[in-house]
C-alpha cells in the first residue's frame, strides 16, 4: 500500500488531470444532449487547435494566450459549419456518430501529411512550474485548466438555468417540433450551441498543446474515457461533465497509484457499466 | 415456366456455385502468394463485417463491441495452441463458443432494459471492448508481452501455409454469408427486422424479441470469435494495442453501412470494396490518404445513401421495372354483410382486480371485466380514466401492478407480450405504429407469422393478402407505411391485428382522426370481424359508433369500472353523463 502522502498526491493529479476530461467532456455532453448529435470529431479538433497553438508558438513565436484569441473564433466557425451539414441533411444520432467518426479521420490524416506523426512537444518556460502545498506539489498549467474548465462550465450551466436561450434549447431537446409551435427558433440555437461545442474544443487544444505530447494517434487515446465521463456526467449538463470528468481523473489515478499504471483505462469503464446497468435512466 | 425463364431465375445460383468452386481451387493455381494474402483479407472483412450486420444491422442494436467478440476469439486460439497445445483446427470451435457465450452473456443483462437501445448500447459494448482489453493486457493471457504463433504447427489443408489459411478464410465467408441469407430469409430474420423498426410492437405481435435478440447477439458474435480465431494464424503475433483497436468496429460499421446493414449481402459488398481501396493505397505507399478517402466515402455514403448500396440498386432496379411486375395482388373482398350472430354466453375474456399503478399514480385500482364470447364490448370513459392503459395490460405491454387477466380460462397477468399475443390476443394502436421498413404485405405477414397457428409460408401470404383485401387496401401490397395516408394506415393496423386471426381483438380508437365516410366503413369492417366469430373490446370516443357498434359499453372512470350494461341505457345514465360533463349538466 502507498503512502498517505502517495495518496494524496495521486488524489490531487488525479483532479487536475480530470479537468482536461472535464473541459472535453463539455462540448460532447451539450451536443448530444441538447442536439442529439454524438460528435466523435470534437476530439480531433481539439487536437487541431493544439497543432495550431503548437504551430503559433513555435514558427511565429505567438505567445499560447494571444493564439486563443484567433484559435477558439476558427473552431466556432467550424462548428458552424459542421451543423451545417447536419442540419441539411438531417443527420440522425447514429449518423452522426458515424459522420463525425469520418470527419475526425480526415482531420487526423491532414494534421499527420502536415504534421508528420512525430511527437512534438512545446516548451514553455511555464510549462513545468509548480506551487508547493504542505507536502503536495500543485501543476500551474493544470491547476489554470481547472480553473477555466470551471468557470467555463458554470457559465454554461448558469446560462442554460438561468436565461431564455437556456430553456428554449432544453425544451427543444425534450420535443424540438412543441418547442418550436412555442416560437423556439431551435434553428439560430443549435448553430449557437454547436459553435460553442467547436470552441470549447479549442480552449481543451490550446491546454493540450502545454500540457501534453502531440502525435497525430493520440486523437483517439481520450475518446473512451471522455465518453464514458460524458454519460457518468449526465448528457447536456455542463458542471455533471466537469464533475464527473474530475471524479474519474482522481479514481483512475489513484487506481495507478495503488494497483499498476495498466489497470487505469478499467476505472472508467467499469463505472460507466455500472452505471448504466444500475440505473438505465440515468444520462 | 420456359427454359430460358427458368435458367435466368437459377442464373444467381449457378454463379455462386461457380464462384465457390473457383475461389475454393484458387490458391492451387499457383498464384503469387500475394493474391492469397489480398483474398484472405477481404474474405476476414466480410465475415467480420456481416456478422456485425446480424445484429446491428438486423435488429438494429448497433453494437461498436465487435472487436471484443473477435479478440476473444484470437486469444482464445492463441492461449489454447501456445499453451496447452490444442490442435489449431480444433480452437476454432472453442473460439466461437467463446465469442457467442460473450455475446449472451452482456445480451442477457442489457437486452432486459429498454433504455439502453441506440447509442447507449453501442458506447455500452465500446466500454466492455476496454475492459476485456485491459483483463486481457493485465493477466497471463497476454501480460502485455504480446503472444507468439509462429511455433504453432499449420496444418496442410493445402500444400502452402498461405493457401490453407486462405481456404479457412474462404470457408468461414461461405459459412458467415450462408448463415446470413438463412437468417435474412427466416423466422429469425423477419422477427430481427420487425425488432429493428419497432420492439414493442414486435413483441405485441408475437415476437419473442428477448430471446430473437440473444439469439442474433450469440451468432454475431460466435462468428466474429470464429474469424478471430483464423486471424490470430494469419497474423503470427498478437498484441493488446493491435486487436483491440478501434479500427475493427468501425470498419465494420462502414463496410456494412456502405454495402446496406439490413441486407444479407450488403456488408459483403462494402467489405470487398473498401477492402480493396484501402489495398491499393497501402500498395501505392499512401495508407493515410486511403484512411482519409474511405472515410470521405462513408460521409458520402451516409449523406447521400442512407440505406447502404445494396437496398438502393434493387430500389432503382424495381423502379426501372416498373409496376409490371406485381408478385402479388390481393383480392379486394366484399365486406360481407352483417349477420346478426348473438353473443355467446362463454367468458372469453376475465379481469379480476386489475391494478396498475405508476410510480405514485393509480391507472388502474382493481378493474372487474368479463367479456363474452362474439360481443363486441365498448370501453368509454373520460381522458385518463385507464381505458388505454387497461389494454396495455391485456395486451401485456405493462405488467399488472395485482389481479389477474384470464384469457379463454388460461391466466394470461404475467407473461409477455409476445405469448399472450400467441394466445390469441391482438391489438391495434391509437396512433399507427407500421414496421416502417417493411412493406404493407411484410407487415401483415409479419403479425401473421408470429401471431397466428404455424402454417406455410404460401398459407401466411395467402392469409396477409387475404386481410389486406379485406380491409380494402389491395394495391398497396408493396407500398412502404410513409406512402399510406392516415386512413389506410389505420386500416392496416387492423390488417394486421386481423392476420393473426385472434380470438380477442382489442382496438384502441381506430375511428379517431377519420371522416364521417371513413367511419362508416370502418364500422362496417368492425362488423365484418365480429360476423366471423371474434371478440371485440373497442375504446372509442365517437359516441355515434359506440352506440351503432357495441352489445354492451363499460364505462371507467378514475382506473375503476364505473357503469356497464347496453348502450342507450349507459348513455342515458345520468351518472354518467356527469363524469363526462360534470354535475350540471346530469339532470
Amino acid at each position: 500500500m502507498p503512502s498517505a502522502t502517495l495518496l494524496g498526491q495521486a488524489l490531487i493529479s488525479g483532479v487536475l488531470a480530470g479537468g482536461m476530461y472535464g473541459l472535453l467532456a463539455l462540448g460532447l455532453s451539450l451536443s448530444w444532449g441538447l442536439l442529439r448529435l454524438v460528435n466523435l470529431s470534437h476530439f480531433a479538433l481539439a487536437f487541431l487547435a493544439a497543432y495550431l497553438t503548437y504551430e503559433m508558438g513555435t514558427t511565429y513565436h505567438i505567445d499560447p494566450w494571444w493564439s486563443v484569441l484567433v484559435i477558439v473564433p476558427a473552431m466556432f466557425v467550424i462548428g458552424l459549419l459542421q451543423h451545417w451539414v447536419f442540419d441539411r441533411f438531417k443527420v440522425n444520432e447514429l449518423a452522426s456518430l458515424l459522420i463525425t467518426f469520418s470527419f475526425a479521420v480526415i482531420l487526423e490524416v491532414a494534421i499527420q501529411l502536415y504534421w508528420t506523426a512525430d511527437y512534438r512537444r512545446f516548451e514553455t518556460h511555464y510549462s513545468t512550474l509548480s506551487i508547493k502545498v504542505g507536502a503536495f506539489y500543485i501543476p500551474v498549467l493544470e491547476l489554470i485548466l481547472c480553473l477555466v474548465a470551471g468557470v467555463l462550465a458554470w457559465g454554461t450551466w448558469l446560462w442554460l438555468r438561468k436565461t431564455y436561450v437556456g430553456k428554449a434549447l432544453r425544451a427543444s431537446a425534450e420535443d424540438a417540433e412543441i418547442a418550436a409551435a412555442y416560437g423556439v427558433d431551435h434553428k439560430k440555437l443549435a448553430y449557437l450551441l454547436s459553435g460553442l461545442g467547436a470552441a470549447y474544443a479549442g480552449v481543451a487544444g490550446t491546454f493540450i498543446a502545454l500540457i501534453a505530447t502531440l502525435a497525430p494517434a493520440q486523437i483517439w487515446a481520450w475518446l473512451g474515457v471522455v465518453f464514458a465521463v460524458v454519460i457518468i456526467g449526465r448528457l447536456g449538463n455542463p458542471l455533471g461533465a466537469l464533475f464527473a470528468g474530475m471524479l474519474i481523473g482522481a479514481s483512475e489515478s489513484i487506481a495507478m497509484a495503488v494497483l499498476s499504471p495498466a489497470w487505469a483505462p478499467v476505472v472508467s469503464f467499469s463505472v460507466l457499466i455500472v452505471l448504466l446497468l444500475w440505473d438505465p435512466d440515468w444520462s | 415456366m420456359t427454359g430460358a425463364q427458368k435458367l435466368s431465375g437459377n442464373l444467381p445460383k449457378l454463379a455462386a456455385a461457380l464462384g465457390i468452386v473457383v475461389f475454393a481451387v484458387l490458391p492451387t493455381a499457383g498464384l503469387p502468394a500475394f493474391y492469397d494474402s489480398f483474398f484472405y483479407l477481404i474474405f476476414f472483412w466480410i465475415s467480420l463485417a456481416t456478422s456485425w450486420a446480424l445484429l446491428s444491422g438486423f435488429a438494429g442494436y448497433f453494437s461498436l463491441g465487435h472487436a471484443a467478440f473477435f479478440g476473444v476469439g484470437m486469444y482464445t486460439t492463441a492461449t489454447l495452441t501456445t499453451k496447452a497445445d490444442v490442435p489449431f483446427l480444433a480452437t476454432i470451435p472453442a473460439a466461437a463458443a467463446l465469442g457467442a457465450l460473450l455475446g449472451v452473456g452482456i445480451g442477457a443483462v442489457v437486452f432486459r432494459m429498454k433504455r439502453l437501445r441506440g447509442e447507449l448500447f453501442a458506447l455500452l459494448t465500446l466500454a466492455v471492448t476496454f475492459v476485456i482489453a485491459t483483463i486481457i493486457l493485465n493477466t497471463p493471457i497476454d501480460g502485455g508481452a504480446g503472444v507468439f504463433m509462429s511455433a504453432v504447427p499449420m496444418p496442410h489443408l493445402l500444400p502452402t501455409q498461405t493457401g490453407s489459411i486462405y481456404l479457412l478464410g474462404f470457408l468461414m465467408c461461405v459459412a458467415t454469408l450462408g448463415i446470413a441469407w438463412w437468417v435474412a430469409h427466416s423466422r429469425l430474420g423477419m422477427g430481427l427486422f420487425a425488432i429493428h423498426d419497432d420492439e414493442d410492437v414486435a413483441e405485441a405481435k408475437g415476437v419473442p424479441t428477448f430471446r430473437y435478440k440473444l439469439i442474433a447477439f450469440a451468432l454475431s458474435a460466435g462468428i466474429a470469435g470464429a474469424v478471430g480465431g483464423i486471424h490470430a494464424m494469419y497474423v503470427g503475433f498478437l498484441t493488446v494495442a493491435g486487436t483491440f483497436e478501434l479500427t475493427v468496429p468501425l470498419y465494420v460499421v462502414l463496410m456494412s453501412v456502405l454495402g446496406g446493414a439490413r441486407h444479407w449481402f450488403g456488408p459483403a459488398v462494402g467489405a470487398t470494396v473498401i477492402t480493396a481501396l484501402l489495398y491499393a493505397f497501402i500498395s501505392g505507399g499512401e495508407a493515410m490518404v486511403g484512411r482519409a478517402v474511405v472515410a470521405l466515402v462513408l460521409i458520402l455514403a451516409i449523406l447521400w445513401l442512407p440505406d447502404g448500396a445494396v437496398p438502393s440498386v434493387k430500389a432503382w432496379l424495381r423502379k426501372r421495372r416498373g409496376p409490371a411486375e406485381e408478385k402479388h395482388r390481393a383480392p379486394v373482398i366484399p365486406v360481407v354483410p352483417e349477420q346478426a350472430r348473438p353473443a355467446g354466453t362463454r367468458t372469453i375474456l376475465q379481469v379480476r382486480g386489475a391494478t396498475k399503478r405508476f410510480g405514485g399514480l393509480q391507472a388502474l385500482a382493481g378493474v372487474d371485466l368479463d367479456v363474452r364470447e362474439g360481443e363486441i364490448l365498448g370501453l368509454v370513459g373520460p381522458n385518463g380514466s385507464g381505458k388505454t392503459t387497461l389494454i396495455n395490460v391485456i395486451s401485456g405491454f405493462y405488467p399488472l401492478t395485482a389481479g389477474s387477466v384470464a384469457v379463454d380460462g388460461a391466466e394470461i397477468g404475467h407473461l409477455p407480450a409476445h405469448e399472450i399475443a400467441q394466445l390469441g390476443v391482438a391489438r391495434t394502436y391509437q396512433i399507427p405504429r407500421p414496421f416502417v421498413n417493411m412493406t404493407v404485405l411484410d407487415n401483415v405477414a409479419l403479425a401473421a407469422t408470429f401471431g397466428g397457428p404455424s402454417r406455410s409460408q404460401a398459407e401466411i401470404r395467402a392469409e396477409a393478402l387475404h386481410w389486406i383485401g379485406f380491409t380494402g387496401l389491395a394495391g398497396k401490397e408493396e407500398a412502404l407505411p410513409a406512402e399510406l395516408n392516415l386512413h389506410e394506415r389505420k386500416f392496416l393496423e387492423l390488417a394486421r391485428a386481423l392476420a393473426a386471426r385472434p380470438k380477442l381483438l382489442l382496438l384502441d380508437e381506430v375511428l379517431s382522426g377519420l371522416n364521417p365516410a371513413e367511419v362508416d366503413n370502418a364500422i362496417r369492417l368492425v362488423r365484418a370481424i365480429r360476423a366471423q366469430g371474434t371478440t371485440i373490446v373497442f375504446v372509442e370516443h365517437l359516441m355515434r359508433a359506440m352506440v351503432e357498434l357495441s352489445d354492451r359499453v363499460a364505462v371507467l372512470n378514475e382506473g375503476k369500472l364505473f357503469a356497464l350494461g347496453a348502450p342507450n341505457e349507459i348513455m342515458r345514465d345520468p351518472a354518467v353523463v356527469s363524469i363526462y360533463l360534470g354535475k350540471a349538466y346530469a339532470a
